[in-house]
């Protein structure tokens, strides 16, 4: 190509010969940055991955892990199969039956908690007390708890978001300024106008940090549940055992880049469903936004 | 003195006598206000300044009824707000306090903010404390921030629309509690002639605390320095500066020689709490 032509943008060539195709293309520095960082990680864990073939013998751990190229291949497999997609949707459905549950029961328990010590003084030690032990902890007793297996997993996920939401809100209704509360009540504000207008908005921002937080817990104990539990109502039927049934049921059947396609998708899923948090808290507080 | 300006108010007259505070610190009594009587007539700025942690504020938030004294009374247009067998002052939009780092609500624009008053005591519909909101901030020079979040504003502005939001209730004192002691210079200044200028439209009682002699002098009726813990007047000056006053008053011989005589006894009141290990606050 000439410099003329390169100057003249002319035809569908010319865009391309512009010198501001490159860098747009490359974003900015951080995000190039991310991309040579994912690109290098993929290159190490291929060469790694596939040492037994040209090294005569595995690397350890990394030799042992299937390589990218065989978990390409599973997951487009995996793409058409309705069992994947069923574990995709039983988990979901998990999380947001539990995680839903954390989030009405949490913010209540929160507010209640931090504006009437009386409350505050009967529950939050019992509260503090059963926090420390993990949710996974509970799997064995939920289940002898819970009349069905689908309960005692709901519960369980529960648990998980529960004790992150609660303890943001009570932190988030702390840090309100109590001059903001003085104010109110000199422009003659009630305590029911002053919990609407003041703590309520004043909580919605930690309300958000706790469920973004609390949705990330929710998809751990999720996973970790459905393979202690067996995968739930679908038992070892792979379509009700949801994505943590799946990874396991992949190691059991010894469809290793099936496992990596699994934890994958949790990845992708916990990525997805915090994004969408944040995205609809964003919404509810365009205050921070414009700040 | 100040006579055409003064006259118009007949509200907000606060009468302090012999107000005792005394703050438990760790099982030990600490007088932070012992027998303090200040007398402020309707209409006047009286400017309050003293060592720091002097119990100004607690003065302040006595009057505002955010806690409450343990001897001696408060009287606001003749009527108990606090006293003999009532400890603390019912909380009201008579009295309105403008804090130092605002108090104005982040999640409400600044229309919301300035409404919010008149709305909450159903005093005025919804569509009317709007409409008076916009207005009030139109006076004020706060056109076309209605909309914006308290966020969006530089600190300055934010104590603009605080004082706005206090004025739309007619409260018959304003209780400013170092308003401006984050702001830098320029900005102080120009908030110095927009409160005179809202004064000399409403004439509202300011009761206003301050660690700025200069701020004191510009702004106020009278200046009221205040001793070290225990507090108390230790001498009230006459500022015979008349209104309207503008900044360039600052650079007056008259202005100077106040300056240096109220410095004088703020200084050794200062040096007393400092000898004393007083905390900032």
């Amino acid at each position: 190509m000439t410099n003329a032509a390169a100057a003249q943008p002319s035809g569908d060539l010319a865009p391309r010969a512009q010198p501001g195709w490159l860098s747009s293309l490359a974003f900015d520095v951080s995000t190039r940055r991310a991309v040579i960082a994912i690109v290098a990680a993929l290159i190490f864990w291929q060469v790694g991955s596939t040492s037994r073939a040209w090294l005569g013998a595995p690397l350890p751990v990394i030799g042992a892990v299937p390589s990218p190229d065989s978990v390409l291949r599973a997951w487009s497999r995996l793409l058409f199969d309705t069992g994947y997609w069923q574990s995709w949707m039983w988990s979901t459905f998990r999380v947001t039956l539990g995680f839903a549950a954390a989030t009405l029961a949490g913010v209540p328990f929160g507010l209640a908690i931090a504006s009437n010590p009386t409350f505050r003084g009967a529950a939050f030690p019992v509260f503090e007390l059963l926090r420390p032990i993990p949710p996974l902890a509970w799997v064995p007793a939920s289940i002898i708890f819970w009349p069905t297996q689908e309960l005692s997993i709901a519960f369980v996920i529960f648990l998980g978001g529960f004790y992150t939401i609660v303890l943001n809100v009570v932190g988030g209704a702390a840090a309100i300024d109590v001059r903001l509360i003085q104010s109110a009540r000199s422009m003659g504000a009630s305590r029911a106008t002053i919990f609407r207008r003041l703590i309520l908005p004043g909580v919605l921002p930690s309300i958000g940090v706790g469920m973004e937080v609390a949705i990330g817990v929710t998809w751990e104990v999720v996973v970790a549940a459905e393979m202690i539990s067996g995968g739930g109502s679908g038992g070892a039927a792979s379509s009700g055992g949801g994505l943590g049934f799946f990874i396991w049921n992949s190691y059991v059947g010894g469809a290793y880049p099936d496992i990596i396609v699994g934890m994958i998708s949790i990845g992708i899923a916990g990525y997805l469903s915090s994004a969408l948090i944040r995205r609809g808290v964003a919404r509810l507080t365009p205050w921070l936004r414009r700040a | 003195m100040n006579a055409p300006f003064r006259q118009a108010r007949t509200r907000g007259a606060i009468e302090i006598s012999d107000v005792v505070k005394v703050y438990d610190v760790g099982g030990a009594p600490v007088q932070a206000v012992d027998h303090c009587s200040l007398s402020i007539p309707a209409g006047e700025i009286c400017m309050i300044v003293g060592p720091s942690g002097c119990g100004k504020t607690t003065l302040l938030n006595a009057i505002a009824g955010f806690h409450g004294i343990d001897g001696g009374a408060i009287t606001l247009d003749g009527a108990v707000l606090c006293g003999p067998g009532r400890p603390t002052a019912s909380i009201g939009s008579d009295r309105i306090v403008v804090f130092q780092n605002g108090a104005l609500f982040p999640w409400k624009t600044n229309l919301e903010n300035v409404a919010f008053g008149p709305i909450v005591q159903k005093t005025l519909g919804k569509k009317e404390a709007r409409e008076k909101a916009r207005a009030l901030m139109a006076d004020a020079g706060l056109g076309g921030y209605e909309n914006k979040y308290p966020g969006e504003l530089s600190s300055g502005l934010q104590r603009r629309v605080e004082i706005v939001r206090a004025l739309i209730n007619d409260p018959a004192v304003l209780l400013l509690d170092e308003p401006y002691r984050a702001l830098d210079a320029l900005s102080k200044s120009m908030m110095h002639e927009a409160l005179l200028e809202t004064w000399y439209r409403t004439g509202v009682t300011i009761f206003f605390i301050t660690h700025d002699l200069e701020e004191a002098i510009f702004l106020g009726h009278r200046v009221v320095a205040m001793t070290s813990r225990p507090c108390r007047p230790k001498k009230i000056f006459t500022i015979d500066i008349p209104h309207p006053r503008r900044y360039d008053v600052l650079t007056s011989p008259r202005f100077r020689e106040l300056a240096a005589e109220i410095s004088a006894v703020v200084d050794e009141e200062a040096m007393k709490s400092f000898a004393l290990g007083e905390k900032e606050g």
